[in-house]
């Protein structure tokens, strides 16, 4: 069973083709890592998978159902993917227990004292419990992005999408959200991940897409692909990426 | 190497015993020598700003308290007699005419006897707004399906009678003819279902029943006619109830609507609608609030079927609820461009549904942001509702105007505008420090 389907996806901003035939499919269960220069549209795709964006040409399956303009299955995607951005994006009006309840309440239509018992038992998960009644202005970048992961589970979806969950994060915090995604993927969850972090992928991908100029240069697992990369263009990405490690 | 020891034990000497910046940085004496008398130069200012500040104060003080005229006598006729007041003109303030013709300028043409009714109405209103900044009093109270089900069934039954009523004067405008219905057990009905509506409401949600009622009772009290009360049309209504109802009726509707137009411009989705949300306010933006309540109560008549009268308050209420709405809709606008693209989309990426993304994450935000000037626009309008004196409509400072015009204090304007200048700033000057509290207090609940 394929969890996730691209199909000849192409998107446009304006003029700019920034997705060129993207043909890809995720397996359940299966962790693919992404990774490219900057601009290589590895972002838009991720973000069309949960149609963040919308696709122009080609067909993109979630769990079995189409993206389209329907808004009705567009919901339904949803409910079942989960994703962590670069920015976290938490809520800060809300409380972090506030932030991890409200779509469980209001879209899985959950009763408060269950979704805040699920909620609790997420945030244990990523190690913050004690943080649940604070405001995420009062936390760390590291403790806000381990926060958002717990936020998306909150729903409990079938694929999570993590678009540079790392980025913005001071280097001594990275490693606490990976390891908290590593945990994610040993508990047999789909990932798709948006990364730059090489020791993430070669310890937890399943493959690794390399993506350039909008289109998918080449794919693999990730020892091959690090150690013998086929084209050029990856050859260059690694040497370039790889050269402070 | 010796020398870095004794150094570093020099500092951790001083940094040990600085727990407190040194004397003479902080407090009164500091603030005064920092800001005031920094340089030759400020202190010199200072000085002389002093001096001016005193000697305005003490000839205010002089002829505002010292040499001030209280009362004055009255003719036979009780006509006043101003005389004393003329000679003390330039060096002392003639508070009589405030003495002679509060009634007037607060309550207007009102029937004399009558006034304890717009009197109890201001109450009513300041007590309202005391009440609404209370925040426990918009808490959520008691959310039953019995007590759903009483504010319900009272809607419906208002509903009823309105409906009976709209097909009624269709019936009769249209074919001249009055429809059979028994229109006495339907008042009796509206009676009963307004009584389960607002009982409802109270215990629902607090606040709405506490402001549905109390709008109820104040409207019942001007417009009378029933319960023993004299009717007292429109027409004899002015004073400080009108600028209040103005006001608080057209801000409190103005700003649903404004947050209404200011999601349908932001509209991606929806065309057409965003199309007719920027065609409202920049109309409603491109002309003067003069005009658009000339239009209200001159034009605005022509189009209406015969028959059908729309009384003047009513029109110019609308008037001022649409332009406000107009300038608020932008304020909010502001508010919502200035959210990062992130919350809205973490919203969707969890499956929240438009309106649920917009009440739970957009908006609290959003409006958070714009307290400031939404206050600022507030306290506008307040003041602007003076303006419906062009359409012949009487609020206070008008009636000031009014008061004015009686021959023997014909030249004791200040003393009148000084007068209304102090009820307005009470007012202005409420909303300022209840939105400056509720900032404080959005802000520190977020540990900021």
């Amino acid at each position: 069973m394929n969890a996730i389907v691209l199909d000849k996806v192409n998107k446009w901003f304006g003029t700019l083709h920034v997705l060129r035939d993207i043909t890809m499919t995720v397996a359940t269960g299966e962790k693919v890592v992404v990774c490219g220069p900057s601009g290589s549209g590895k972002s838009t795709m991720i973000r069309c998978i949960n149609r963040l964006e919308s696709h122009q040409e080609g067909h993109i399956f979630v769990d079995g159902t189409e993206l389209t303009d329907d808004l009705r299955a567009l919901d339904t995607i949803r409910r079942e993917v989960g994703m962590v951005f670069q920015s976290f994006n938490l809520f800060p009006h809300l409380t972090i227990l506030e932030n991890c309840t409200l779509a469980p309440i209001w879209v899985r239509k959950m009763p408060k004292a269950e979704a805040e018992e699920l909620a609790m038992s997420y945030l244990e998960r990523v190690k913050i419990p004690e943080q649940a009644l604070k405001y995420p202005g009062q936390l760390s970048g590291g403790q806000q992005q381990r926060v958002a992961i717990a936020r998306a589970l909150c729903m409990r979806p079938k694929i999570m999408l993590f678009d540079e969950p790392t980025s913005a994060l001071d280097p001594e915090m990275i490693k606490e959200v990976l390891d908290t995604m590593i945990a994610l993927a040993e508990s047999g969850m789909t990932m798709v991940v948006v990364t730059h972090e090489m020791g993430f992928a070669r310890q937890v991908a399943d493959r690794v897409v390399f993506m350039d100029m909008g289109e998918i240069v080449e794919s693999g697992p990730p020892k091959r692909m690090f150690e013998a990369p086929e084209t050029d263009r990856l050859k260059l990405f690694l040497s370039q990426i790889l050269r402070g490690d | 190497m010796s020398a870095s020891t004794i150094n570093e034990s020099a500092i951790n000497q001083s940094t040990g015993s600085r727990e407190q910046p040194p004397p003479g940085l902080v407090g009164p004496l500091a603030w005064l020598r920092t800001n005031l008398f920094g340089s030759w130069v400020s202190t010199a200012v200072t000085l002389a700003l002093l001096y001016i500040i005193v000697r305005v104060l003490f000839s205010f003080v002089e002829w505002a308290f010292v040499n001030a005229i209280w009362h004055v006598p009255y003719s036979a006729t009780g006509i006043a007699q101003t005389a004393v007041c003329q000679d003390a003109k330039g060096t002392g303030a003639c508070w009589a005419v405030i003495a002679d013709k509060y009634r007037l300028i607060l309550f207007g043409r009102f029937p004399y006897d009558e006034q304890w009714r717009p009197a109890i109405v201001v109450v009513l209103f300041v007590a309202l707004f005391a009440l609404s900044t209370i925040k426990a009093v918009w808490r959520k109270g008691i959310d039953s399906p019995i007590v759903r089900y009483i504010a319900m069934s009272g809607a419906g039954l208002i509903l009823l009678d309105n409906a009976a009523g709209l097909l009624d004067t269709i019936a009769e405008v249209g074919f001249g003819v009055h429809l059979p219905l028994p229109f006495g057990l339907l008042l009796l009905l509206n009676t009963i279902g307004k009584c389960a509506l607002v009982f409802g409401l109270l215990l629902l949600w607090p606040a709405i029943g506490v402001w549905i009622g109390t709008l109820a009772v104040i409207g019942i009290l001007m417009f009378g006619g029933i319960l023993g009360l004299t009717a007292v049309p429109v027409d004899y209504w002015g004073g400080l109830p009108i600028t209040l109802i103005l006001a608080t009726f057209g801000l409190a509707f103005a700003f649903p609507l404004a947050v209404l137009v200011a999601l349908g411009r932001r509209s991606t989705q929806l065309p057409a609608v965003k199309m007719l949300c920027v065609v409202y306010v920049e109309l409603i933006r491109g002309v003067p609030l003069i005009s658009v309540l000339f239009m209200a109560s001159v034009m605005f008549p022509l189009f209406m079927p015969p028959g059908i009268n729309v009384d003047k308050l009513l029109r110019a209420q609308i008037a001022v609820i649409l332009f406000a709405a107009a300038y608020l809709a932008e304020v909010v606008r502001g508010g919502l461009q200035a959210l990062p693209k992130g919350q809205s989309e973490a919203a969707d990426a969890m499956g929240l549904s438009y309106w649920q993304k917009t009440g739970f994450i957009i908006l609290p935000q959003a409006l958070r942001l714009v307290i400031p000037p939404l206050v600022n626009t507030f306290i506008g309008f307040f003041k602007d509702t003076s303006l419906v004196l062009i359409i012949g409509l009487f609020d206070l400072l008008t009636m000031g105007k009014v008061a004015l015009s009686d021959p023997p204090w014909q030249s004791f304007s200040t003393e009148v505008y000084i007068a209304l200048a102090v009820i307005y700033i009470v007012f202005c000057y409420g909303m300022s420090r209840y939105s400056r509290g509720l900032e404080r207090e959005l802000n520190s609940a977020r540990g900021r």
